[in-house]
């Protein structure tokens, strides 16, 4: 039934109508009078952040942290610009979002009007689509558009851009409308003659090795990748985005591979005589030199998107569809079996390579407090992370007992990510315990968002994994650059104790391995939001490390 | 940067997209990202209401051409994009090109211009304007043998291309060479819904 309505109350409806609850948001001129009629729609919560950095970062959060599409509000110009990391952020992981901003009236656009940017010219390479919505008329066509095309397929973000006049122009809104998208097609099930390539491919392996990329948490088939890996008994390497796809306890279950992934992953892959990708992008963090990657293993590769087939590394099986349905054509054609000298293998490789050594220092390392948090958390938590160092501590010392509880920036390595994520993961997820494990550098890029915290009282747990240095280029700087060290430490970070307390949040110091339990304890005893400033040393050697761009051939153990 | 064993090509892509404000944009900004120019491009309305077609040739190493079309081939305003270079096409491009012509040299002209069988389309007193279609090599050459009576302008299409119909391979212009190398750049898409829901 059509409905005649304001564009902003048109906005609204539609975004009722595709489930949405909560909107993270900062107004401004341009968007104001879509805030206008907010006090109209109590079901649409708005948490007012205090950046749209922030506010497009949370979106992921809870976007990741629940399946569904984060949204998010920003003003014309500034606002919407300071988007862009946000939203690239998301393109980056396949995060599903809709952005909508606010733009110049119509008949100022072009003109570089006050506060006026081209943000769909902007954001075109960093959305899987946006739009500029010129009349009242197509503003719900557009937003149930927009919704369907970030969640489906391959997800991503959308932005919707809308001039001040078009919110408050009279239009009809049609909900049942049907959506005009001919060029949009959603794979579904995969060709049969992919498959049976694939599970031919599969039962004449000997060695093979199940690589669980971000498509198999974006599909949620955590149940069906646990069912194939244990009918034909192949061991499981997660990505990085992959982590927490596979359950860390099980026996398959065999590390993230890579660049500061556990040595005995890597080797698996590289030994392996058939490598079977669920939806990773088989990305240079992983493959490092393509030329040299598992050369004498064939390859299975399944994605949702074709362009991503045989991008980097060229494949005998590819597999287009969704990985849902994927594993349900698969599983059946996949022979029960048992690859016990391979399996015997690969724990050998485990023993050989620990990979995982956590240095027996009386100091405070970081390893130490993400081991703390993972014993005394019992991997339950909802982790978010920074990126540098204490990224991979956390990805390689948390033991991680749940699905779908990683949240990290893994394609675009957005530093500042850990603060906002959090709390979009926390408000998606009221009754989770929420830790974001952060890096001092990384925190102090979006830690105004304590307040927003504070404000809507969401118990984030924050631990700065605080080595008063940026401790990624410290690292790169020793091993590539002659140990040149230039703009890499601080001598100057504030006191995150004190910092926490300006906003009214609970501050905890931890300088020794003593004081870790007791800490983590009282963090997650208490009902708000908390900081935990955690000293750790400074250290240049993140071990295993491949350098970039290099093979296994050139891994780098833990030398002590 | 690995150095490629395949060398680069020009390489024909026909693609059927929305016809709506900003699609150039996303398409050409997927060739800019890489750094790479678009030789020639042709846009107009398609025989479907609401999709152009485009052709444009691009230059760039055939492994990247192919993912760039793939990835042209998710953008959701791209309805079909095909990589015709292999493919037995034909292909045309059309150039203006108006030649001095006074009347000492006119019939030289006019004898040439005979001989490619293109068209006068305007004469002046001093020049001559005349229309040639054909492949690349046509007008490159037409443009070589009236040179010498001072070029005032041309003004050059894209190439405009299509599959053949018949099964019979055409000659001279328009006809592409295949260079038999790989073939497909894009995995076949098993739909079970489409984008109109
Ligand atoms: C926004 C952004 N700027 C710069 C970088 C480059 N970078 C990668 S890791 C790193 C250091 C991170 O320092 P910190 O957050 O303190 O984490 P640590 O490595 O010390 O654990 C930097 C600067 C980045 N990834 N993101
Ligand atoms: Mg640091």
């Amino acid at each position: 039934m059509t409905k005649h309505l304001t564009g902003s109350q048109i906005v609204c409806e539609a975004l009722l109508k595709e489930g949405v609850s909560v909107v993270f948001g900062i107004p401004g001129g341009a968007i104001l009078p879509l805030y206008g009629v907010l006090s109209q729609y109590p079901n649409l919560r708005h948490i007012l952040t205090r950046h749209e950095q922030g506010a497009a970062h949370a979106a992921d959060g809870y976007a990741r942290s629940t399946g569904t599409v984060g949204v998010v509000f920003a003003t014309s110009g500034p606002g919407a610009t300071n988007l862009v990391t946000g939203l690239a952020t998301a393109m980056m992981d396949s995060v599903p979002m809709v952005a909508i901003t606010g733009q110049v009236g119509r008949a100022a656009i072009g003109t570089d009007a006050f506060q006026e940017a081209d943000i769909t010219g902007a954001t075109l390479p960093v959305t899987k689509h946006n739009y500029l919505v010129m009349r009242a008329d197509d503003l719900g066509r557009t937003v149930h558009e927009a919704f369907h095309i970030a969640r489906t397929g391959r997800p991503g973000p959308v932005l919707i851009d809308i001039p001040k006049d078009v919110f408050m122009e009279m239009g009809n809104y049609d909900p049942d409308a049907p959506l005009n998208l001919p060029g949009y097609r959603v794979p579904g099930k995969a060709d049969e003659a992919q498959i049976n390539v694939a599970a031919a491919l599969i039962n004449e392996s000997e060695r093979p090795v199940i690589l669980a990329g971000h498509g198999v948490v974006l599909s949620r088939s955590f149940d069906e990748l646990k069912e194939l890996a244990e009918k034909a008994q192949i061991p499981v390497v997660t990505t990085l985005l992959g982590i927490s796809s596979f359950p860390e306890d099980h026996v398959l279950s065999t590390g993230f591979p890579g660049m500061h992934g556990m040595a005995y992953a890597s080797l698996a892959i590289d030994q392996a005589d058939l490598i079977i990708n669920f939806g990773s992008r088989f990305d240079d963090r992983i493959v490092g030199d393509s030329k040299r990657f598992s050369v004498g293993s064939k390859k299975i590769h399944v994605d949702i998107d074709p362009a991503e087939i045989n991008k980097t590394i060229k494949v005998e099986g590819p597999v287009v569809g969704n990985i849902k349905d994927v594993f349900a054509q698969l599983i059946p054609k996949v022979r029960k079996t048992t690859h016990v000298p391979w399996l015997q293998h690969i724990e050998h490789l485990k023993a050989e390579h620990p990979s995982l050594r956590i240095p027996e220092s009386d100091r405070l390392m970081g390893q130490h407090v993400v081991k703390a948090l993972s014993d005394v958390t019992k991997g339950d938590a909802i982790i978010t992370t920074g990126v540098g160092q204490h990224q991979m501590w956390a990805a390689q010392h948390y033991q991680f007992k749940n699905a779908n509880s990683w949240l990290s920036s893994g394609g675009a390595g957005t530093m500042g990510y850990e603060v906002p994520s959090a709390i979009g993961a926390q408000v998606g997820n009221p009754d989770k315990l929420v830790w974001s494990i952060c890096g001092d550098g990384g925190f102090q890029m979006t830690m105004m968002e304590l307040a927003t915290a504070a404000e809507n009282n969401l118990p984030v747990k924050y631990a700065i994994l605080n080595n008063n240095h940026l401790g990624m280029i410290t690292q790169w700087q020793t091993f590539f650059y002659n140990r040149d060290y230039q703009a890499e430490t601080y001598t100057r970070n504030p006191d995150f104790v004190k910092l926490a307390e300006a906003y009214g949040i609970k501050g905890i110091r931890v300088t020794s391995q003593d004081q870790l339990e007791s800490a983590i304890r009282e963090a997650n005893a208490h009902e708000g939001p908390v900081v935990v400033d955690f000293v750790i040393e400074k250290v240049d050697d993140l071990y295993p490390m491949i350098p970039a761009g290099q093979s296994i051939h050139e891994l780098i153990e833990d030398p002590n | 940067m690995p150095t490629r064993s395949n060398g680069s090509s020009q390489r024909t892509i026909s693609a059927l997209v929305s016809d709506r404000p900003g699609v150039l944009a996303r398409i050409s900004g997927l060739f800019r990202r890489r750094g790479f120019n678009i030789a020639s491009l042709a846009v107009g309305r398609s025989e479907e209401p609401g999709l152009s077609r485009m052709t444009f040739v691009v230059e760039g190493p055939d492994e990247v051409v192919r993912h760039v079309a793939a990835q042209l081939d998710r953008l959701i305003d791209v309805v079909e994009v095909r990589d015709i270079s292999e493919s037995n096409i034909v292909w045309r491009e059309l150039a203006l090109i108006k030649v001095k012509a006074p009347a000492g040299a006119r019939a030289e002209v006019l004898e040439l211009v005979n001989i490619f069988r293109v068209n006068v389309i305007d004469i002046g007193v001093e020049s001559l304007t005349v229309e040639i279609t054909g492949g690349r090599q046509k007008i490159d050459s037409f443009i070589e043998l009236v040179r010498k009576f001072g070029l005032q302008e041309v003004i050059r299409t894209g190439r405009v291309a299509t599959l053949r119909g018949t099964l019979i391979e055409g000659e001279e212009d328009g006809l592409f060479q295949s260079d038999a190398s790989a073939s497909t750049y894009v995995l076949p898409v098993p739909t079970d819904q489409t984008g109109s829901v």
